[in-house]
């Protein structure tokens, strides 16, 4: 039923001729119709109404059981070759049709509500010289049309002019590639000039020439050609549909892709579709049980042409002869394949989608993994992959936003030597920080951030009493960044910061009374303790990865040129004034204390500057600057020149804050032996600081390996040392087990074993090297290095990589992989995992509608792992399991009797019960088991996460067990057919009549195969709630309802030819043999499995059965301990509190985005509030690689 | 012991969410609390243990022996083979001249003698063996409709549309319709049997057999009928043939007893509820107690069974018995159930003390180790 989004790609783009250039002229329609362009509607939905039934059935019977059930129906139709009436495969198939069908029609109906919807919207297309509203399906390739704020964009449009200076406008991606930020682009100056007049507007008659529709969302190449002179179109010019106007009063464009041949919709429908393990062992297994029906049936045919050449010619006294013997053996095949059908029964797949989606049901309706702080619930996006849930072996974790909030406080600082953040009480102890801690009050300060939360006093007393280092400590946190204030409402500031750090500390200045207010090219405005002061911006030096450290020059109002700095702390001390050692020396002790606690480090620094010499350095500045060759290095050397000698002020100390429970999930992952490896864009040193804060790399680890050699030979050289020291006998070639698999055997799979380690190693690997690692030749390396890590940490790496490194580990070692993750940079990972787990947080949604499985939080992996998917595999093994059982054991029985009646294919059951078996006898008892199962509860599950092993291991459901399974239907269909035969073929009812008559015979061993399975059911069933029970009894108390009901007169005489069993339920159930015969059978049947389970509980407990028999001891749940995360030691050095992006100095500088009066100043980048809350967002599925990585833009 | 982060979320958003902007009037996406969508839901969760698994095995243990031996003890059963395979068998000839177009009736007369009287009803049964009633097309031979008294289905001998008796493939004659139509009547076992006692002295006396009450209720009251109308039958019947192997037509089935002809003539009705399987008996006439006699109903002695030998078995090597039984109250004599109950019975209470000894010397074991990691 999951086929729906794979279909959906179908519609969009579909082309018959290839167009090589598109040409067009704006305000030109008839020129533009001649090309026959795709004007801007879009269709994603399948059907209409003529075509919904046609359609529908052909893709249904495309499937593999529908056809295989229609093939049946076809086979049915031949009275020879029937042994079956029709209506025993038309109602199994006409149900599952028909529900299939009503699931398609409501999901198409929505595409068409969807599909509407955008194309009613209204856009202003200038038509006849003046604009006109129309709809959004009525744009045509050439419109020039009128955007307004916060539109979406309707078709691919060529920039032509915009109400900003410049002719810039500003567009939000977030449909597009998830990113939230805005993003720039500028119209040509020669359109730029058209500005808002109609009358130019009409009379712009500009030709492009362009790319054909494609898919590549960054590149744009085209012409524009505008009175004879040619302009060169790249990226920077066109807006993409699905892109948002932000912070722009109007804009004009020309349409030059609409509809189907937009890039978004070029994008669409790339999403491959997922299937889980057992479904593809399920189809291994359903083309094994075809071989093994035709086997069957072989043997039956082949039984039949001997006994119509040995018996059959000699009973045509009574019998008259039919065809001859080879003929009659070849009918026979056919109608055995009718009648042993019902081992595949289509019942199977439909209550596997039912399982499945009841299970993702519980997913969404799970309160324990609802996130009341955004109101997000977790959801099942996909509902076909439960069962994978709980057989993961890896995942690949993305760090910003999924391990950590991306959220940045200012925790700490030390300030002049002196430490200020830490609580002590009266007696100089410690005190832990929790939610309850009192909370400095910044009453006094009215711009204050009220989110703001510090607990040492002592630090606001010393900023009040006017302390004059800790007034520059934070003047110069007010003033050195590349920050955006956004003042909405008097009072009200927001800060639009480039990476989170500097948000937190322009924000603790703020709140400590350094108000930054506002900023122009030249100016910065701070409120200091209440006063307003203005300075004068000078330079910014802005920041980068190889200085790591920015700094401004500022003149004070007084006139007083100051160089403030902040940056890395061994940076900043190898530029300190002398004079400053002793400070250092304290600061280093408090840096490395902070560094211990995991968080990120700033070291502040300053210096007066001569006016003189500033005079001169300003001159060499802007030389430096107009340079045309080697500017970046004469700017480097300048900066270099004038960043000495600098004071120390102290250091400023960062959380970069994780999610909740982010330690103790990973813990409680790594007890369920599931390895975690972080994937993550951010540096080496960040990203290692959040392995030790979540206690994926710990001290006492062996060793932890860092990977970062800047060639192949390198890399390869120190993946073999680190191997070598984590086996040093182990062998060089790794252990490939070559294996076919799938359908056809024609997969061919390579798995790495695993290979034993003593002791705990981590592995930290940086994206260049990981670039070469990922090589043809040397992957292999790489996996097996890596896979005897605890933890793998993989830093800098690009979204394609991500999906690389998840592939790889797919391709090899056949486990099954999830990957987490937040952002677009995800995207690629969640799509290439066999489950993608999208965090609903704050970096857009482009994750989340990727994804299978969402949700707020990480720590709520650990539910939907150890609890959801644990129970969900649970479910779907013992599912598959009894289903087999529970139909081969009634098709057996059906084998067995052709040796007993002449393999004429004559069934055993009553022609009813065969229809209403599978649909109704058995159908609810067996779901609401797999509906409602578990072995032990959630906290126990908990408790206990080895229980998740035996799922990644695929012990519950295997090749093996399924053996098991046939051999155990074989026993008890052995029992089901010979014991009532022996029981009954020598015996006469109390009443002296025969008993042994077919239909009498039908119907005791209908019944004891029904007793026998809902006993198999029960003993199946661990969890037995009051659902459990009423289906179980209901189901049985209906099966003799309506044999009594069928066999009674009024039915045979209003139908004689359907319910000829007339009496048969009266005169057999009334007979003590019948049932001591059922009685037997089902001891029979149970009492081998009762005494293998005992046995096996007794002598080999699993790890369930260990945990089930604690639960039944400990009645009353002991409270669950809570441990305290000890405080690490560690003097490891954390990293730098910086983003690893270039800054946004020139930006600052240049006054391209300050162009306005501050008091009606639009938000720059404007995440108030989510944009998607306001207007609906066209959903589309979008993106399915990255060429390159938007992180580093 | 890992603790499991979930205390703090247990229930909703009391701390964090009230501080953030409205959290009160919109968090409604929260799911609801109930048993069933927390898959909380009270359950009884019994696991297999010695305290409960031992005893059941014993209880059975006990139980299923004494009942194997109840089904053994009851009931007397005697049985004849009558077909003829041997040339020192008194039916020898008859089973060698045999054609079913044969006018002339061949007898036999077969001895036997019982060792036991035989108390209360005795029933008296033909039993045929390798004899395929359950074959698909045989067992598919018939129109129930017209042994339910369709009329239609005796007037139209040409198949039409709506109403063509395809059951009754493949013995449909294109004249004139058949009537009792299909293969399982056209087969319809017609041998006669008889029993005699033999006195000691050595004259015979006819045991009386009573040929009614062998068929089912319903069988005879509701699913076969004679087409309505009117009570002689042979009008009823007019325009029909008989079957092709029969010798008489159906309205003349019983001679004797003019209420027991056409379709609810008992032995046709107990002839067409066809057996399961290859070797079957089917109930041939009772032979009743005699009323306020203490003698047994056939007492010890010698006796004689009188066969008249119509029905060929010989060409598919099937066997004819003549079979007398007795009833207890739980049914004919059933020795294999009998037999079965006590293996049962006895292997349950083996495998109980197995279990047991096995349970002492590990049990303790397993049960009190710890749980490793």
């Amino acid at each position: 039923m999951g086929s729906l989004l794979s279909q959906l790609g179908l519609e969009c783009g579909g082309k018959d001729v290839r167009e090589k250039e598109r040409h067009l002229r704006a305000n030109d329609r008839e020129l533009n119709l001649s090309y026959k362009y795709a004007d801007n509607a879009i269709k994603t939905s399948k059907y209409n109404i003529f075509t919904f039934l046609p359609l529908n059935l052909f893709e249904q019977f495309q499937r593999l059981a529908n056809a295989y059930f229609l093939f049946l129906l076809c086979l049915q139709s031949i009275p020879e070759v029937s042994s079956l009436p029709w209506y025993t495969t038309v109602v199994p198939l006409v149900l599952v049709l028909s529900m299939t069908m009503a699931k398609d029609s409501s999901d198409d109906m929505n595409r068409h509500r969807c599909d509407k919807q955008v194309n009613n919207r209204k856009v202003e297309i200038l038509i006849g010289g003046e604009l006109q509203s129309e709809k959004w399906m009525d744009v045509q390739v050439g419109d020039i049309i009128k955007l307004e704020n916060n539109q979406f964009v309707t078709a691919d449009l060529l920039l032509l002019s915009s109400s900003e200076p410049l002719n810039l406008v500003y567009i939000e991606t977030a449909e597009l590639d998830g990113e939230t930020n805005l993003k720039v682009k500028q119209a040509l100056t020669v359109t730029g000039k058209l500005e808002d007049s109609i009358e130019k507007l009409a009379n712009f008659n500009g030709e492009v020439r362009c790319e054909p529709p494609n898919n590549r969302l960054d590149k744009f190449t085209g012409t524009l050609t505008l009175n004879g002179e040619t302009y060169s179109l790249d990226n920077e010019r066109i807006l993409l549909r699905g892109c948002t106007l932000r912070n722009t009063q109007w804009c004009f464009g020309l349409v030059v892709f609409g509809g189907p041949d937009t890039k978004l919709m070029q994008n669409c429908g790339r999403t491959t579709f997922k299937r889980t393990s057992i479904d593809r062992l399920m189809n291994v297994l359903v083309l094994n049980i075809f071989g093994f029906l035709m086997i069957m049936c072989l043997i039956l045919a082949i039984g039949n042409g001997i006994w119509e050449y040995q018996e059959g010619s000699k009973f045509a006294a009574f019998l008259p002869k039919g065809v001859n013997a080879p003929f009659s053996a070849f009918l026979t095949f056919w109608s055995y394949v009718i009648i042993l059908n019902t081992v595949v029964p289509i019942s199977l797949y439909i209550s596997v989608e039912i399982i499945r989606l009841g299970n993702s049901f519980y997913i969404n309706w799970d309160r324990k993994m609802y996130y009341p702080k955004s109101d997000t619930p977790a959801e099942a996006r996909t509902t076909t992959l439960n069962e994978e849930l709980g057989q993961i072996k890896y995942i690949f974790s993305d760090k910003t936003g999924t391990l950590t909030q991306n959220i940045m406080t200012f925790n700490k600082c030390s300030i002049n030597g002196k430490s200020y953040g830490e609580l002590l009480d009266f007696s100089g102890q410690r005190v832990e920080i929790n939610e309850k801690t009192e909370k400095v009050d910044f009453s006094w300060n009215n711009l204050a951030d009220p989110k703001f939360c510090f607990h040492d006093n002592s630090l606001v007393e010393e900023v009040r009493e006017g302390n004059p280092e800790v007034q520059a400590f934070f003047r110069l946190l007010a003033l050195c960044h590349t920050v955006m204030p956004e003042e909405k409402k008097e009072g009200e500031l927001y800060y639009q910061a480039q990476s989170p750090d500097e948000g937190a500390l322009v924000t603790a200045a703020r709140n400590f009374g350094f108000v930054f207010r506002s900023r122009t090219p030249e100016r910065i405005t701070v409120v200091e303790m209440g006063e307003l002061v203005t300075y004068e911006l000078l330079a910014v030096l802005d920041f980068n990865n190889v200085r790591k450290r920015m700094s401004v020059i500022v003149r004070s109002p007084e006139g007083k040129l100051t160089l403030y700095c902040k940056g890395a702390d061994t940076i900043i001390f190898e530029r300190l004034n002398p004079s400053c050692s002793n400070l250092t020396e304290v600061t280093t002790e408090h840096l490395n204390e902070f560094a211990g606690e995991g968080l990120r480090t700033l070291a502040l620094a300053y210096k007066d500057i001569d006016p003189e010499y500033m005079e001169d350095w300003k001159l060499r500045h802007h030389e430096a600057n107009t340079a045309m060759d080697e500017r970046e290095e004469k700017l480097d050397a300048l900066y270099e020149e004038i960043e000495k000698g600098l004071q120390l002020l102290g250091s400023t100390a960062v959380e970069d804050k994780l999610q909740d429970g982010v330690p103790q999930t990973i813990e409680q992952l790594s007890k369920a032996d599931i390895k975690i490896w972080v994937l993550t864009g951010d540096k080496q040193e960040t990203a290692e600081n959040i392995g030790y804060s979540c206690n994926m790399l710990r001290d006492e680890m062996n060793e932890v390996f860092i990977v970062s050699a800047n060639t192949a030979e390198e890399v390869r050289k120190e993946l073999q040392t680190a191997r070598r020291k984590m086996t040093p006998d182990g062998t060089e070639e790794p252990t490939v087990k070559k294996s076919r698999s799938g359908l056809f055997c024609l997969l061919k799979t390579e798995t790495v074993a695993d290979e034993p380690v003593n002791g705990e190693y981590a592995m930290v690997i940086n994206g260049h090297s990981l670039a070469f690692a990922l090589e043809k030749d040397m992957e292999m390396e790489l996996l097996r290095t890596a896979c005897m890590c605890q933890t793998v940490i993989c830093c800098r790496v690009t979204p394609l990589q991500k999906a690389q490194v998840v592939e790889l580990v797919k391709k090899y070692k056949q486990a099954v992989t999830l990957a987490v993750g937040d952002g677009a940079n995800d995207v690629s990972m969640i799509k290439a995992a066999h489950i993608g787990v999208g965090i609903s947080g704050q970096e857009g949604m482009q994750a989340v509608l990727s994804s299978d499985y969402s949700f707020a939080q990480f720590r709520y992996l650990q539910r939907l792992l150890l609890v959801h998917g644990r129970w969900s595999y649970l479910r779907m093994c013992k599912f598959l399991r009894y289903f087999f059982y529970k139909n081969f054991t009634f098709t057996f029985v059906h084998f067995w009797y052709g040796f007993f009646c002449g393999f004429s294919a004559q069934t055993v059951y009553d022609e009813w019960f065969i229809t209403l078996y599978n649909l109704v006898y058995t159908a609810l008892p067996v779901l609401s088991l797999s509906l409602l199962d578990q072995d032990v509860n959630d906290w126990w599950s908990f408790q206990y996460p080895q229980l998740y092993t035996p799922g990644q291991l695929n012990q519950y459901f295997s090749k093996r067990a399924f053996v098991y399974t046939v051999l155990h239907s074989g026993y008890s269909s052995l029992v089901l057919f010979f014991i009532p035969w022996a029981a009954m073929y020598d015996t006469v009812r109390d009443d002296g009549k025969e008993i042994v008559d077919y239909q009498s015979f039908a119907l005791l061993a209908q019944t004891c195969l029904l007793i026998a399975v809902s006993i198999q059911l029960g003993l199946d069933t661990h969890y037995w709630t009051a659902v459990n029970q009423f289906f179980l009894w209901g189901s049985l108390s209906v099966y003799f309802a309506v044999i009594f009901t069928m066999y009674s007169n009024g039915m045979f005489l209003t139908l004689i030819s359907s319910f000829p069993f007339i009496g048969t339920a009266r005169n057999s159930l009334n007979q003590p043999n019948v049932w001591l015969t059922m009685l037997l059978t089902s001891i029979l049947c149970v009492l081998p499995v009762v005494a293998y389970r005992f046995l096996r509980i007794l002598l080999w407990p699993t790890i369930n059965d260990k945990v089930r028999y604690k639960v039944r001891q400990d009645k009353v749940l002991p409270p669950a301990p809570r441990r305290v995360q000890a405080r690490r030691t560690s003097t490891r050095r954390s990293g730098y509190a910086f983003s690893h992006a270039q800054g946004y100095g020139d930006l600052v500088t240049s006054g391209k985005f300050l162009r306005r009066t501050p008091k009606s100043r639009p938000a720059l980048f404007s995440q108030t509030d989510s944009p998607l809350a306001q207007t609906q967002p066209q959903s589309y599925r979008t993106i399915s690689e990255w060429e390159e990585p938007p992180l580093s833009p | 012991m890992a603790p499991s982060y979930n205390a703090k979320e247990e229930d909703g958003h009391q701390p964090g969410a009230t501080g953030h902007g409205g959290a009160g009037t919109m968090t409604n996406k929260k799911p609801d609390n109930t048993a069933f969508k927390q898959q909380r839901l009270p359950a009884w969760q019994p696991i297999l243990t010695a305290g409960t698994v031992l005893p059941a095995f014993f209880v059975i243990g006990l139980i299923f022996i004494p009942i194997g031996f109840i089904l053994i003890v009851y009931g007397l059963t005697l049985l004849i083979d009558y077909t003829g395979v041997d040339m020192s068998s008194p039916c020898y000839n008859c089973s060698q001249s045999y054609s079913w177009n044969n006018t002339q009736s061949c007898t036999c007369s077969v001895h036997f003698s019982l060792d036991q009287p035989f108390e209360s009803n005795v029933f008296m049964y033909y039993g045929l063996s390798n004899f395929y009633q359950n074959h698909r097309r045989y067992v598919k031979s018939r129109d129930d409709s017209q042994l339910n008294g369709d009329k239609t289905s005796l007037q139209y001998h040409i198949c039409t549309l709506n109403r063509c008796s395809k059951e009754c493939e493949p013995y449909r004659s294109s004249d004139k319709p058949i009537a009792p139509c299909g293969a399982i009547a056209n087969s319809l076992f017609n041998d006669t049997l008889e029993l005699y006692y033999i006195d000691p002295n050595g004259s015979r006396t006819a045991i009386p057999l009573v040929k009614k009450g062998i068929a089912w209720w319903t069988d005879k009251h509701v699913k076969f009928r004679n087409p309505s109308g009117n009570n002689n039958l042979t009008v009823v019947f007019q325009g029909t043939s008989k079957p092709v192997n029969w010798r008489k037509p159906v309205f003349e089935l019983d001679p004797l007893d003019s209420d027991n002809n056409g379709f609810i003539n008992e032995d046709f009705i107990v002839w067409m509820r066809t057996a399961a399987l290859p070797t079957f008996r089917k109930l041939y006439c009772i032979i009743q107690k005699k009323p306020n006699n203490m003698t047994p109903t056939l007492p010890r002695g010698e006796y004689i069974l009188e066969v008249t030998y119509n029905y060929p078995v010989r060409s598919f090597d099937g066997r004819k018995r003549m079979i007398l039984s007795t009833i207890s109250w739980m049914g004919g004599k059933n020795p294999f159930l009998g037999i079965a109950y006590i293996t049962v019975g006895s292997v349950c209470f083996c495998l109980g003390l197995v279990l047991l000894s096995i349970h002492y010397r590990y049990g303790k074991r397993n049960n009190s180790a710890e749980i490793s990691s």
